[in-house]
Formats: structure tokens, C-alpha cells, sequence
């Protein structure tokens, strides 16, 4: 990847700066002018601003294809520190692009969705003023991803990284004075913004690491750099791209760190399927495919990142099986197709986990994005369905409760079309867009890792089966309670993004579809070495079959064996005993860090609170205190007042240092 | 002839006996002659070195003093007058409001 030097990049590059830009004046001018102008105003501008960013990647795509080498575009000089040098520089390539198109376009109908959504939420939560607090984090959240991605160096991507981290914080914490007792929203922002600060430790390591034996962190200059150590300390660069590892964690929500994506669906819907589905959880997967050149020199690396990847999607998938809420279960599923493209970045198949990425930001956001449709019908429904009656029971109504819902197709139509292509995608059903980018993961782990397919495949079949149990337990079967009875479907601003993102989901395959390969032949640009692809109509045959059998199972159970008809009714499923408290507990993995993380780390906090700081600190200053007290009274006797005994002094004093000058010198 | 060194026995002696007064006396005015002949217990000293060495500059000094110790008086018997006043006394042992 040679750098282009400044006199050399094409104008047409020149414009990479304003895709940060553009977001950045649409934060300013709502901080500004958006109390004063009103919600339209506040929509209509962060809208426009993710557009023209769109706009700017796009005029980069179009640049890109007759110069598909790309180019660094500096901006800044940041840090200069002897010899080493950091630069605010944007790197525009095929990778980086493809990145940005998806965060903004995919960001652009959220956007648009937000604009209709949030209108109703904040009169739900009755506070309307926030309504322009959410466009400004949502537009600084847009700026900070396309730092990230359009970044030349690992510091200026680490900015963005922590910059997307703190979007995250603020839009899961949105509503911080609601929740469970009051609390519960703000603990789960703090929740992901500490389980992110373990990750970033490691990424820092990482960085440090870089700094220590490249002496740079520019892409170029590691990626260069890298075979020499390679050969000298392997065990170095295994160190760095373990600890890297380790931040692919904490953002992407991988095993060990993935605790607080489900919990960070206390925010917006528009928020889990912006931040927490479709784009900053990719970061992770971004950063190992961008990093290709590291991970490939370290086989054992690929190894942990590869099983890392197919755990969690495993593990995951299990969870999501025995949830009940809407979006818990959509979040669980995101922890597992972000296991798949972790996987598939491990296995060195970063075209793959690049295309389930796209596919995966268009079925998921379209999903979370319906699922906060129904959400919002429930909500309008249940307020309906009350208006007239004594409202007892009132407060412990969940409107995400899948047990509160069902038969929602025949009174919200589109919202449930939208929804069962999200999940036939998600499911990976030809020829929707899931199933050519699942399968290309499936077919490079058939390849060399036959443990990994397995694992993956079984994943495959468990997600058909929650997507199938949810489809059923939300849009099928009998109503079961009056909100879902009298819900009704959302206006235009709400169902069109829907719409757009259930075309993008359904034909998202095209991008690479087996024998043009569109995806392949636009990164091969950027990641040197890649496998070509092919397509294999067993390993096709086989997934497809599996997920049509989770999806018939599902459908078997849920809506034929055992029909819900009351929300109060247990889970089929709970006849697996253990097997299903397990699931429906999350395998108590919270509780198991609470106890062997938190409780011993608070036992800590409090010894060196209460005996250490309270005991020995406050004494050390605390007896400085006294013993200067003390000496002041004690000294006090001396200024008596009485002049004689000053002049005794003085008189003493020069006796004694002339005694001094006359006999000891 | 008389030797130097009996002036200066001489200076000493009415150092200490000024010293002595300061130190001791009570009286406000007292105390401020005993300063005085301190002041002038040193002057002779200056004086008798002067003769001694036939430094002049030391009968400067002496001059310097005698300005200085004039001054001072002024100063001293002003406030005195004040004291005297508001407690209608010059107990030097009653002036011990300055005290921590």
C-alpha cells in the first residue's frame, strides 16, 4: 500500500474530510439554532447532514472506481515528538469507503426513521425538549464513526473508537432517569462504557506495542514494518494482535466483553439498530480486517480471533432462543452474527466477514428498526385500549414483551412484511441478502476449520429457530392482550425507511453475488492475498435446508404444538428443565462476573476506602493537623505580651550568636 | 594617658547597665534612658577604635548614631504621650495587649 504523497491525490479525494464534516455543522447548527426552530428543524438538519456525508462517500465511491488504489489525504499535522509523527490523515481506499457508505446510507434512513420515532417517544416519556439532544448525539455519533473509519493511523481510528464509545454511553443512557427503579438505564450505559474501557485498555496495549517496536502507528508504516518482527519476535506481534483482540472484543461484543449489549437496549430503538446493530458494534470486525496484514503473520492470533468469533456466535444464539423481550432478542442475535464475522476475519476471510457486515447493517437495522414499529403500535395501542377504563395494572405493562403481543400481522401488515424479510435475511434464506453473505463464511470455514463450520452451522439453525419463534410469538397466533389488540400500523416517516431497508436487505446479495463477485474484486484493492471465493452449492443446499428447518421448528412449536394464547402461559420450551433456565438466565454469566469481577473489585474499593484512606490517610493528615496545632499552643506561652521578656529574648539572641561569630569560627 | 582599653571597660560596663535597665525596669521612660545610654555606651566605643585605629569614618558613625538616636527619641516619647493617655500609665508590663 504505497502512501501518495500530496501533489498527487486526486481532487476528487480532497473531498474525504467534509464526510466527517458535514455531520459535525449538523451537530453545531442544532446545539445552536435547534431549541429555537423546533423538531422539524432539528430532524430535517441531521438528516441532511448524514445525507450530504452519504453524498461525499459516494462521490469517493465513484472516484475510487477509476482509482481503485486510493489514497492517504492529510489534513493535519496532530503529534510530532521527535522522529515519531502523527497526522490527521484520511485514508480513502475500497475498505475504508465501503465502511463509510454503509454508516452513512444505512445511518440516512435511520435518520429518517428517528425524525418520526423519536416524535412519539419523547412525548411518551414526556420530556419533548430532548428531541434535539438526540439529533446532536446522533450526528456526533455519525461524525466519530467516520473518524474511525476513514482513518490513516490506529491513534486517529482509537479517537473515533472512543468517540463512538461515548455516543454509545449518552444514547443507551438517553432516558437515564427511566428504567427499573429509576436506575436502571444509566447502569447499563455505564455498564457498556465500562466493559468498553476493558477492551480499549487492550487496544491501547496494542497501540503501545506499535509505538515501541514500529515507531509509527500509520497503516502503512505497521503493515510494512510487520514481517520483519515477524521473523524477529513473533511472540510481539501475537502479544499485539491478542491485545487487539481483546478491543475487537469490548466494541464488537465478543466473548468475554459482551455483556453490555444487551443491556444497552435501554436506549431508542433507532439507536440499538444505528449504534448497537448496524455500525459501531462492526467496528471491531472493521479493525481485524483492516488489520489483515498483522493477523496473517500470526496464525495462532487468527486462531483465538476465529474461535473467539464462532463461540460467541454459538454462545449467543442459545441465549436469544429463551428471551422474551423484542429487542433482547434481536440484541443476543447481533452478539452472534457479530461472532460469524469475527470468525470470518479470523479464518483470513475478510471479504466475507466485509459482506455479512453490509448485509448484516441492512437486515439488522431493518429489523430493530421494525421492532421499535411494533413497539411503538403496542405502546399506542395500550394507551388506547386504557384511555376509557380504571387503569390498574397500569405501570408493570412491558410493550416489548413478546407475551404481550401476538396476531400484530393483520393489524400492522407492512411493519410484519418488513419484518419476516429482515428475518428470512437474518435466517439466510435464499435469495435473500443473509444467505449469500452467511454462506461464504460457511464455505470458507468448510475449507480448513470443519469444527468451526459445524459450530456456525448449528448457529445458522438456532438462529432460524429464535427468528422463527419471534415472528410467530409477535406476529402470529391469537392476540393476547388488549394493547396488541388495538394497535395499529405507523405513519409514512416511520414504514418508509422500512421499506427501504427491507429492498436493501432482500437484494443486498448483489453486492457480491457468486460469479460477479462485485464485493470481492472492490476490496481485493485494499486486502492483498485474498482467497477468491467461490460458491458451493452443497455447503448452499445444506444452509438453506438448516434454516428452513430452525424456521419449521420454530413454527411447529410455537404456533401448531402449542399455541400461545395467553401471556401469562409458559414457554414451551421450559419443558428442556435445566437446559432452558440456563438459556432463559443467560447461562448467569452476569452474575458470574458480578461475583468474580464486580464483588471482588467493590470489596477492594471498600478496604481502601474505609481502613486505608479513612484509616491511614485522613490520620497522616489528620495528625499533621494536630501536631500543628499543637505546636502553635505550645508555642503561644512564648507571646506573652510582655515586652521584657521579648528584649531577654533579643538580648540571648545576640549573645548567643556573637558567643557563635567570636568562639566558634 | 589613659589606655584605650579603660574606655572601653567603660563601654561595656554602661552597655550592661543599659541592657540591664531595659531588662529590668518597669517604667516606660526608665527604659528608654537605659536605651539611651546603650545607644551611648556604643558611641563611645566607636569613638575610643576611632582614636585608636584614626579611622575617621567611626566618628561618622558616631554622628550617624547620635541622628538616629534623636529620631527615635521624637518617636518614642510621642507614642509614650499616646500610651499615657488611653492608660494613663507607662507600665511597660501593662503594654501586653501583643500577645498570641
Amino acid at each position: 500500500m504505497p502512501l501518495s504523497t500530496a501533489n498527487e491525490i486526486l481532487p476528487a479525494f480532497q473531498a474525504v474530510p467534509w464526510v466527517v464534516f458535514f455531520p459535525l455543522i449538523g451537530l453545531i447548527l442544532n446545539l445552536l439554532f435547534g431549541k429555537r426552530f423546533g423538531e422539524k428543524f432539528s430532524g430535517a438538519v441531521a438528516s441532511l447532514a448524514t445525507l450530504a456525508s452519504f453524498g461525499v462517500a459516494l462521490s469517493l465511491f465513484f472516484a475510487l472506481q477509476a482509482h481503485p488504489e486510493g489514497a492517504s489525504v492529510p489534513f493535519l499535522q496532530w503529534i510530532q515528538v521527535g522522529d515519531f509523527v502523527v497526522n490527521w490523515a484520511f485514508r480513502v481506499d475500497t475498505l475504508s469507503v465501503t465502511m463509510m457508505l454503509v454508516v452513512s446510507g444505512v445511518g440516512l434512513l435511520i435518520h429518517i426513521y428517528a425524525t418520526g420515532y423519536m416524535h412519539e417517544d419523547v412525548r411518551h416519556n414526556g420530556d419533548p425538549g430532548r428531541y434535539r439532544r438526540f439529533f446532536v448525539y446522533f450526528n456526533l455519533f455519525i461524525a466519530m464513526m467516520m473518524i474511525l473509519v476513514s482513518a490513516d493511523n490506529y491513534l486517529m481510528l482509537f479517537v473515533g473508537w472512543e468517540g463512538v464509545g461515548l455516543c454509545s454511553y449518552l444514547l443507551i443512557g438517553f432516558w437515564f432517569e427511566k428504567g427499573k427503579d429509576g436506575i436502571a438505564n444509566a447502569q447499563a450505559a455505564k455498564k457498556a462504557f465500562i466493559v468498553n474501557r476493558v477492551g480499549d485498555f487492550g487496544l491501547l496495549i496494542a497501540l503501545f506495542l506499535m509505538f515501541q517496536h514500529f515507531g509509527t502507528l500509520e497503516f502503512a508504516g505497521v503493515f510494512e514494518q510487520a514481517p520483519v518482527l515477524a521473523a524477529a519476535t513473533p511472540g510481539v506481534l501475537l502479544a499485539m494482535t491478542l491485545f487487539m483482540l481483546l478491543g475487537v472484543t469490548g466494541k464488537s461484543a465478543q466473548i468475554p466483553l459482551y455483556v453490555w449489549l444487551p443491556d444497552a437496549m435501554a436506549g431508542p430503538t433507532p439507536v440499538s439498530a444505528l449504534i448497537h446493530a448496524a455500525t459501531m458494534v462492526t467496528a471491531g470486525v472493521y479493525l481485524v480486517v483492516r488489520s489483515t496484514p498483522l493477523y496473517s503473520l500470526v496464525p495462532e492470533a487468527q486462531t483465538v480471533v476465529m474461535w473467539v468469533g464462532a463461540l460467541t456466535a454459538f454462545f449467543a444464539a442459545t441465549i436469544a432462543i429463551a428471551q422474551f423481550d423484542i429487542k433482547r432478542v434481536l440484541a443476543y442475535s447481533t452478539i452472534s452474527q457479530l461472532g460469524f464475522m469475527v470468525a470470518a476475519a479470523g479464518m483470513g476471510a475478510g471479504v466475507a466477514a466485509m459482506f455479512h457486515l453490509t448485509t448484516h447493517a441492512f437486515f439488522k437495522a431493518l429489523l430493530f428498526l421494525a421492532a421499535g414499529s411494533v413497539i411503538l403500535g403496542i405502546e399506542a395501542g395500550h394507551a388506547r385500549a386504557h384511555a376509557h377504563t380504571d387503569e390498574h395494572g397500569h405501570d408493570d405493562f412491558d410493550p416489548q414483551d413478546m407475551r404481550n403481543m401476538g396476531g400484530l400481522k393483520d393489524r400492522m401488515p407492512l411493519t410484519f412484511w418488513v419484518y419476516l424479510i429482515g428475518a428470512l435475511a437474518l435466517s439466510g434464506i435464499a435469495p435473500l441478502s443473509g444467505f449469500f453473505s452467511k454462506d461464504e463464511i460457511l464455505h470458507a470455514a468448510e475449507k480448513d476449520h470443519l469444527a468451526i463450520f459445524w459450530i456456525l452451522l448449528i448457529t445458522a439453525f438456532l438462529t432460524a429457530f429464535y427468528m422463527g419463534r419471534q415472528l410467530v410469538m409477535v406476529f402470529g397466533g391469537t392476540v393476547r392482550t388488549r394493547a396488541a389488540g388495538a394497535a395499529r400500523e405507523n405513519s409514512a416517516i416511520i414504514t418508509l425507511p422500512l421499506v427501504g431497508l427491507a429492498i436493501l436487505s432482500a437484494l443486498g446479495g448483489l453486492l457480491n453475488f457468486p460469479g460477479s463477485w462485485g464485493l470481492e474484486h472492490w476490496l481485493e484493492h485494499t486486502l492483498e492475498g485474498i482467497q477468491p471465493s467461490e460458491f458451493a452449492p452443497l455447503t448452499a443446499l445444506i444452509s438453506v435446508l438448516v434454516a428452513l428447518g430452525g424456521l419449521g421448528l420454530a413454527y411447529a412449536i410455537y404456533a401448531v404444538i402449542q399455541p400461545l394464547t395467553d401471556y401469562r402461559q409458559p414457554d414451551p420450551l421450559t419443558r428442556l428443565g435445566v437446559l432452558w433456565r440456563g438459556m432463559a438466565n443467560k447461562w448467569k454469566v452476569d452474575e458470574l462476573y458480578h461475583a468474580i469481577i464486580v464483588r471482588p473489585y467493590e470489596a477492594l474499593a471498600h478496604f481502601l476506602a474505609s481502613p486505608v484512606d479513612q484509616g491511614v490517610i485522613d490520620a497522616v493528615s489528620g495528625g499533621l493537623a494536630w501536631l500543628s496545632v499543637r505546636a502553635g499552643e505550645g508555642l503561644r506561652v512564648v507571646q506573652n505580651g510582655i515586652l521584657r521578656s521579648y528584649a531577654l529574648l533579643i538580648v540571648l539572641g545576640v549573645a548567643a550568636i556573637l558567643s557563635y561569630l567570636i568562639w566558634m569560627r | 594617658m589613659v589606655p584605650a582599653s579603660y574606655y572601653l571597660i567603660l563601654s561595656v560596663v554602661l552597655f550592661v547597665l543599659g541592657a540591664l535597665g531595659v531588662l529590668l525596669r518597669r517604667n516606660a521612660l526608665v527604659v528608654f534612658m537605659s536605651l539611651e545610654m546603650m545607644f551611648n555606651a556604643s558611641n563611645l566605643a566607636f569613638i575610643t577604635f576611632a582614636r585608636m585605629y584614626n579611622a575617621l569614618s567611626a566618628q561618622v558613625v558616631v554622628f550617624f548614631v547620635m541622628t538616629v538616636a534623636a529620631a527615635e527619641v521624637a518617636i518614642g516619647l510621642a507614642l509614650m504621650v499616646e500610651i499615657f493617655r488611653s492608660k494613663r500609665s507607662v507600665d511597660i508590663d501593662q503594654m501586653n495587649t501583643l500577645k498570641g
